[in-house]
């Protein structure tokens, strides 16, 4: 159908004045919205009030909806888990084999390092947790990588506390509603994580890429000093981060760029901790050391 | 259900079908950003401009341009967009298709597949530069399979709005 070739409707003066108020209104709201943006871009915080309420409405319908689309995804393996009893049984029963006697290596890896730790006289760094809550939805149709938590300020969720998941570190909070905050992850590209390299302690930056892994950037230049299966924890540098938080695992090595995937996958994690902000010291230790980092709770 | 409306109850029920089940289905498809989908990679269209510019591009006359800065308000307060992305960016969509259509006096199926293509396009491009300017410089590779499939969930889309344009205006 071919639409008429001007839209004015008709002669009527007041239609006529109805759309051209209209389009004045639409000019008017475009250039006032472009304003809005300006503010969020300037100060992301600006209109934290606003969204954060807007968040506490919806976060109940995505969590709401997170058990269901839970109950389903575990209805269906039940299913699958009657059919395949036989060949899951000798599976399982081979993989605890192999556990126990991991699970006896583990042990006495533990009580050394417990010794070791005593020998250095490091302090057993306090895992508290501000508040535990379940990651419910993210922003699945945006270049930005948010994930929305089912906890928030009336928790005692704070602006920029580091949130993890057993696995690993999973990001940090953006904005606290009451009951909802939503966490920047670590994969978004405006996420800046200091890391170390577990095998030697080589600092890197972890810089989110955006599609789900990160890039590892380091200060040495020529030689890259990664290499696959490499693990990398939290630094601690800077603040913000706690020291000793699994991060990632390098996937690849293109050159100069080295690839690695978060621990802690936002999508699989059922529950998120929201931490305390780290604040390192910033006392000199007497031995020409790096900062003492003192966890402090804020 | 008869032709005719029985009582004044179904006059009132048919006059509010017709002028509200747009905006209703809108909000709707705005509401689907919600679905506790946790993905890291961006991929899924943005189903509310998806059907707006779908009802947009079917029913040009019953949309004021507007119409789509409130919508747009809307998406941006439930979404994790900066508030005034989906305003500024929704409204410039219909002040653009109200510029092309009074330049084309030409419309069919295929038109509206390549404008909606054409909006599809400049949406993304426009979220994607904002995330750049808010620090975030995704590599703007990564917002094509989300273009592709958005574009390919146009004639879907479509089938399902005309339906429901069917039963909106249906006595």
């Amino acid at each position: 159908m071919a639409p008429p070739r001007n839209r004015r409707p008709g002669s009527s003066r007041r239609a006529q004045y109805g759309l051209f108020f209209g389009y004045v209104v639409a000019v008017g709201g475009v250039l006032f919205a472009l304003l809005l943006l300006l503010v969020s871009i300037v100060d992301p915080r600006g209109f934290a009030a606003i969204k954060g309420a807007a968040m506490d409405v919806t976060t109940p319908v995505s969590s709401a909806g997170r058990s269901v689309l839970r109950g389903i995804t575990d209805f269906g393996t039940g299913i699958g888990d009657y059919f395949r009893a036989g060949s899951q049984n000798a599976e399982l029963r081979a993989r605890l084999q192999t556990a126990e006697a991991q699970a006896v290596q583990a042990e006495a890896q533990r009580l050394d390092n417990q010794r070791l730790r005593q020998m250095l006289q490091l302090r057993e760094t306090a895992t508290d947790e501000i508040a535990v809550g379940r990651i419910v939805s993210s922003s699945f149709d945006s270049p930005r990588r948010f994930a929305i938590l089912a906890v928030g300020g009336s928790s005692g969720v704070r602006i920029g506390q580091p949130v993890r998941a057993p696995e690993g570190l999973i990001g940090r909070v953006l904005l606290a509603g009451r009951h909802s905050a939503q966490v920047l992850l670590i994969v978004d590209p405006s996420s800046t994580v200091p890391v170390r390299l577990v095998r030697d302690g080589t600092p890197a930056m972890a810089v989110g890429r955006g599609d789900g892994t990160l890039e590892l950037r380091t200060l040495e230049v020529g030689v890259n000093p990664f290499r696959r299966g490499d693990m990398l924890v939290t630094s601690g540098v800077g603040g913000i981060y706690p020291p000793g938080i699994p991060v990632a695992q390098v996937i690849g090595i293109q050159g100069e760029v080295t690839i690695a995937r978060p621990l802690a996958t936002p999508a699989r994690v059922d529950y998120a901790l929201v931490q305390p902000l780290y604040e390192p010291a910033v006392v000199p230790r007497s031995d020409g050391g790096a900062a003492e980092p003192a966890a402090e709770a804020q | 259900m008869s032709r005719i409306a029985g009582s004044q109850r179904a006059v009132v029920y048919r006059d509010y079908r017709r002028r509200f089940v747009p905006v209703a289905t809108t909000v709707i498809a705005c509401l689907l950003g919600l679905f506790p989908l946790v993905v890291s990679t961006p991929l899924v269209p943005d189903f509310g401009f998806l059907v707006l510019i779908t009802w947009r591009l079917l029913r040009p006359e019953i949309w004021m341009p507007s119409t789509a800065l409130w919508l747009g308000l809307f998406d941006d307060l439930i979404s994790a967009h900066p508030l005034g992305q989906s305003m500024a960016l929704w409204t410039m969509t219909f002040l653009l298709f109200d510029l092309i259509e009074s330049r084309i006096d030409y419309k069919d199926f295929w038109f509206d597949w390549l404008f909606a293509a054409g909006a599809i396009i400049l949406h993304t491009s426009g979220a994607w530069y904002i995330a750049v300017l808010m620090d975030s410089p995704t590599h703007f590779s990564l917002m094509l399979p989300q273009i592709g499939l958005a574009i390919l969930a146009y004639p879907v889309v479509a089938r399902i709005v005309l339906g429901l344009d069917r039963w909106r205006l249906a006595r």
